[in-house]
């Protein structure tokens, strides 16, 4: 027989992949309706019962009645399953591709196991409003977690309620608001002070919740300019919200100055450590003196990322600020679990219930998975595998990493394509773009851009060596053809699904089009 | 440094020691310490962390979880009552299916290129709440019914310029908690009372306190306590009397049956998606929706994403994209409206297969039942001595209030008797209502047979009597 892999080599390299994305060309599901067909059957109602209130619908109360019938779709059931299952081969989850290119998202493995824990009857079927006695369960799971994230943070008590990690924000935004409240300062206090790398929900929630935001930029060594916190620093202080390492990957060494310079002001201190991937067992809130702190379970924890949640937001507050958590707590008096409500001063509900509790076992089986060592071990090989790809990708033609010259990185590294732009033309979103041609996928980073042409890798643990060496080699191959043929650069994706978007209609209100029946009005001039 | 038997974690590829240290070597670094030198000695833990022994193998952590798991007492084996916000709906089985895909359950923030599915699952998500709402916009589903509520009236005062909301007293305490730490920055809620006799809302009292300054009247239909808010064509009329919006939140499992509100006048309706296919989880099935008529007032509102169809460069070649991006904080921080992040995608594509499984003819049909089976309930219930039953002379969809009062026993009383019995009776309305007496919240649904009806018709008959 001939030697097939020989041609998958080159100079002993594997070749890159010969990829193309699924291209079902799928129609809008109402396109596959056809009259009469039925999805699935709903359980009758006993003759008995249906014949006693047979005229029930006749009961509701004038003009609160349905009228015609909602236009849904009618398909049969494998037809429904056909057209979801071959819109999930035209996306490109993390189980699929190296996604080490959504940095600050920690898009890790998420294990199957936890997955199927969380589908179990125990889980899935249980209601929460049951007595206390038969979610028992459920609540030594996360009473145990919060033992857990105690440790991890140093901070004193923890709710799992908020829903993910922008809402986790908002409510340490809420917490710092009763805080000042409660100590008659909340109209002088209305300020905080966030970075320009810390994640865009710390400026916007903080708003959100009241508060006017001041931004501080990186000095030139990348780090946030400790004298612009000096200025920006007074008795309006309400707080510091911030991320660390920041979205460059860099630690702020000065941190516990930021912290006690803010704290002198009579200000908290918020730790967004929505990503602490890095330095899981290295460093904690409590050592740099944080107020509060929030985690993602779907970015750190494991938890899947479902094409954006569910997720869950969980916050450690020191002791001072427990007061204000929202209800309910868990707690546990040495026999029984309970949910304590009594709680006045309290910021009340920012979820229904008590938070995503299926996201909230996944991410405590994951850590009793690994243990302590294995979560240092976590930290560890993200941070390796992050400043090994940092050596290779500074060896591919027009990419620099700003700031911090010759220093290593934590978990995450901002990159610039700025003189690739400047040479080429070629965009760092088109580079992206072309990347997607070889199954893998890009992000530039958070808006504003204040790296040009920025792109934000994060490889965490779960990517060998190989995977790392394969997404390089993708990216070196762009950065090929960005200097050689710059146009199969700009015209792509090539092997995607859809090929080149227009996106003139997303922003004109006369041809923006968010639902189908919107769409059939606007291009079709159908009315309803 | 310790003895330890080194681990290679299945979960992490180079904790194998060959391959770490060849990458410290072509890194030049002497050690992973090296890494970690920004981060200064006194902030360092300088000890393992203090955590339970881990179970390695996935077996054991199977046996572990299973083992905590088991003391949960689901709504299989015990017959539930249980709504008021979650509630337990049969849940078809592609339902499972399509979400448990690990393409959609792993996927993120791609573009609309790599991650076209996603975009097209939403946006028929969005088509399809669309059609059961009759409305032209629905987002990207937000984290639950509260944050949809709280947001919608968020909007209406920034639609309106004005700082004050009505709400009905009928509205959840924990809703109401939520709406009023998210609205706190200016905007005062004020309770519209309602008539004791039918629960409906007190359209005297709504008209007296309504004045130029109203950003916009809250209701629900059907209403938190169960029964069908009958004047919502007389509530929007009053609200746009005065220049205020209309909100109103529902359950959209009744819409087979019930009117869309933008047909009685809403400009903004939210809910919840959980009863279209997520099964309750502790609550943790919850997405929140907002829909609203395609106006630029309203789009340019929204905090969440909104996904828009738009063609390619290849004829009839579907292509979608964020609609109005530049209104989010993802493009400008603080200067966005609200914030927006991750919060329940996967329970929208649910939402959606949901739908499309039902159809027209699946969501009348499951309406009807419903309405039918707790028709029977409030029926046999009614029946109880000392048991009044529903408490509001109005017609009911799914839930009810249970008055046992009569009976001289308490709602936590009765509930440990039934609970002994193996049913969940319904929540206990007692601190949540004081006015109302020993009331507690029934729901039934699509998965309760009239057996389950008699038999929790008979169990209570044995502990009130």
């Amino acid at each position: 027989m001939k030697d097939i892999t020989e041609a998958r080599y080159t100079n002993g390299k594997p070749n890159l992949r010969r990829f193309h994305q699924a291209r079902w060309d799928e129609p809008i599901i109402f396109e596959l309706s056809n009259q009469g067909e039925r999805g699935i059957l709903i359980p009758e109602v006993d003759d008995q019962t249906k014949s006693e209130f047979e005229d029930v619908l006749s009961t509701i109360p004038e003009g609160m009645q349905r009228r015609e019938p909602p236009k849904l779709p009618e398909l049969s059931q494998p037809q429904v399953l056909r057209h979801y299952l071959r819109l999930s081969q035209e996306t490109l989850g993390t189980d699929l591709n190296i996604d080490i290119g959504q940095g600050t998202c920690t898009m890790k493995y998420s294990p199957k196991i936890n997955d199927q824990l969380a589908s179990m009857p125990q889980m899935a079927e249980i209601h929460p409003l049951q007595d206390i006695e038969t979610v028992q369960g459920i609540l030594e799971v996360m009473y145990r977690f919060e033992q857990i994230l105690k440790e991890i943070s140093g901070m004193d008590q923890f709710t799992f309620q908020p829903a993910a990690g922008s809402q986790a924000i908002y409510t340490n935004a809420s917490i710092i608001r009763a805080y000042h409240k409660a100590r008659g300062e909340e109209d002088q206090r209305d300020e905080i002070v966030t970075t320009v790398f810390s994640h865009p929900s710390n400026a916007a929630c903080a708003k959100t919740a009241g508060f006017k935001i001041i931004t501080l930029f990186p000095d030139e060594d990348g780090y946030p300019d400790f004298e612009a916190l000096k200025a920006a620093v007074s008795e309006r202080t309400a707080g510091l919200m911030i991320t660390n390492p920041e979205d460059t990957g860099i630690f702020n060494p000065r941190i516990e100055e930021f912290v006690q310079l803010i704290h002198e002001y009579g200000g908290l201190c918020s730790y967004d450590q929505a990503n602490a991937n890095g330095i899981l067992g290295i460093t904690r809130a409590k050592e740099a003196g944080f107020d509060l702190c929030h985690f993602n379970l779907h970015k750190t924890f494991s938890t899947p990322h479902g094409c954006g949640g569910p997720g869950a937001g969980a916050i450690g507050v020191t002791n001072e600020l427990a007061k204000f958590l929202p209800v309910p707590i868990v707690e546990f008096d040495g026999s029984m679990y309970c949910l304590n409500y009594d709680r006045p001063l309290s910021i009340g509900k920012v979820r229904a219930f008590s938070g995503v509790a299926p996201v909230i076992l996944k991410a405590y089986a994951w850590v009793m998975s690994l243990g302590a060592d294995g979560l240092r071990e976590v930290a560890e090989i993200a941070v390796l595998n992050n400043n090994y790809l940092l050596t290779k990708m500074l060896e591919i033609r027009g990419v620099s990493a700003p700031y911090a010259k010759g220093k290593r990185r934590i978990e995450q590294v901002r990159y610039s394509w700025e003189e690739l732009s400047k040479d080429t033309g070629v965009r760092s979103e088109e580079i992206g773009l072309r990347a997607a041609d070889f199954g893998v996928h890009y992000w530039t980073s958070h808006h504003p851009f204040v790296v040009p042409e920025p792109c934000t890798l994060e490889p965490t643990e779960s990517y060998s060596k190989a995977e790392l060496d394969e997404y390089i080699a993708i990216l070196s191959n762009v950065s090929n053809e960005a200097y050689t043929d710059p146009d199969l650069v700009r015209t792509a994706p090539h092997n995607s699904t859809v090929h080149s978007i227009d996106h003139t209609p997303l922003d004109d209100p006369s041809q923006w089009a968010m639902t189908w029946r919107a769409y059939r009005r606007k291009v079709h001039g159908e009315v309803d | 440094m310790s003895k330890k038997k080194h681990v290679v974690y299945p979960y992490i590829p180079n904790s194998v020691p060959r391959v770490k240290k060849q990458m410290l070597e072509e890194v030049g670094a002497q050690s992973i310490e090296d890494f970690f030198e920004d981060i200064p000695e006194k902030l360092r833990i300088k000890r393992s962390m203090n955590l339970p022994e881990p179970f390695l193998s996935e077996y054991s952590l199977r046996r572990h979880i299973e083992g905590i798991l088991s003391k949960n007492k689901t709504c299989l084996e015990y017959l539930s009552f249980l709504g008021a916000g979650c509630w337990q709906h049969y849940v078809p089985a592609v339902c499972d299916e399509v979400n448990g895909r690990g393409e959609f359950l792993t996927a993120y923030a791609g573009e609309p290129y790599d991650d076209h599915g996603r975009f097209q699952a939403l946006f028929e998500s969005a088509s399809m709440m669309g059609e059961l709402l009759n409305m032209d916009v629905v987002n990207v589903p937000t984290y639950d019914w509260f944050q949809a509520a709280a947001t919608s009236i968020r909007m209406a005062s920034r639609i309106t310029s004005r700082c004050e909301v009505l709400i009905s007293k009928t509205i959840n305490a924990d809703k109401l908690s939520k709406i009023r730490d998210y609205c706190k920055p200016g905007i005062e809620l004020k309770l519209i009372g309602y008539d004791p006799a039918t629960g409906q809302m007190d359209l005297d009292s709504l008209k007296a306190a309504m004045s130029s300054k109203i950003a916009a009247v809250y209701f629900e239909n059907p209403s938190y306590l169960g029964f069908i808010e009958a004047h919502g064509h007389e509530i929007s009329r009053i609200a746009h009397d005065h220049g205020a919006e209309c909100i109103v939140g529902v359950d959209p499992i009744s819409l087979g049956v019930l009117s869309p509100p933008s047909e009685y006048g809403a400009d903004i309706v939210c809910g919840d998606l959980q009863p279209l296919g997520m099964h309750m989880q502790f609550g943790g099935g919850h997405a929140g929706f907002i829909a609203s008529r395609d106006e630029e007032k309203y789009v340019m509102q929204y905090p969440s994403r909104l996904f828009g169809i738009v063609p390619t460069s290849v004829d009839g070649e579907y292509g979608f994209g964020d609609v109005a991006y530049d209104r989010t904080s993802f493009a400008v921080r603080e200067e966005g409206v609200e914030f927006v992040g991750t919060a329940a995608a996967l329970w929208g594509i649910t939402a959606g297969v949901y739908l499309a499984l039902m159809g027209p003819q699946g969501m009348w049909e499951i309406g009807e039942g419903i309405m039918q089976r707790s028709h029977y309930a409030m029926s046999q219930i009614s029946k109880i001595e000392g048991v009044n039953c529903p408490v509001f002379q109005s017609i009911h969809f799914k839930e009810f209030i249970v008055d046992f009062s009569g009976t001289g026993k308490t709602v936590e009383g009765i509930n440990k008797d039934l609970l002994a019995k193996g049913i969940y009776g319904g929540k206990d309305l007692t601190e949540e209502f004081p006015e109302l007496g020993s009331c507690a919240l029934y729901c039934v649904t699509d998965i309760h047979t009239k057996d389950d009806i008699d038999k929790l018709a008979q169990a209570l008959r044995k502990v009130v009597g």
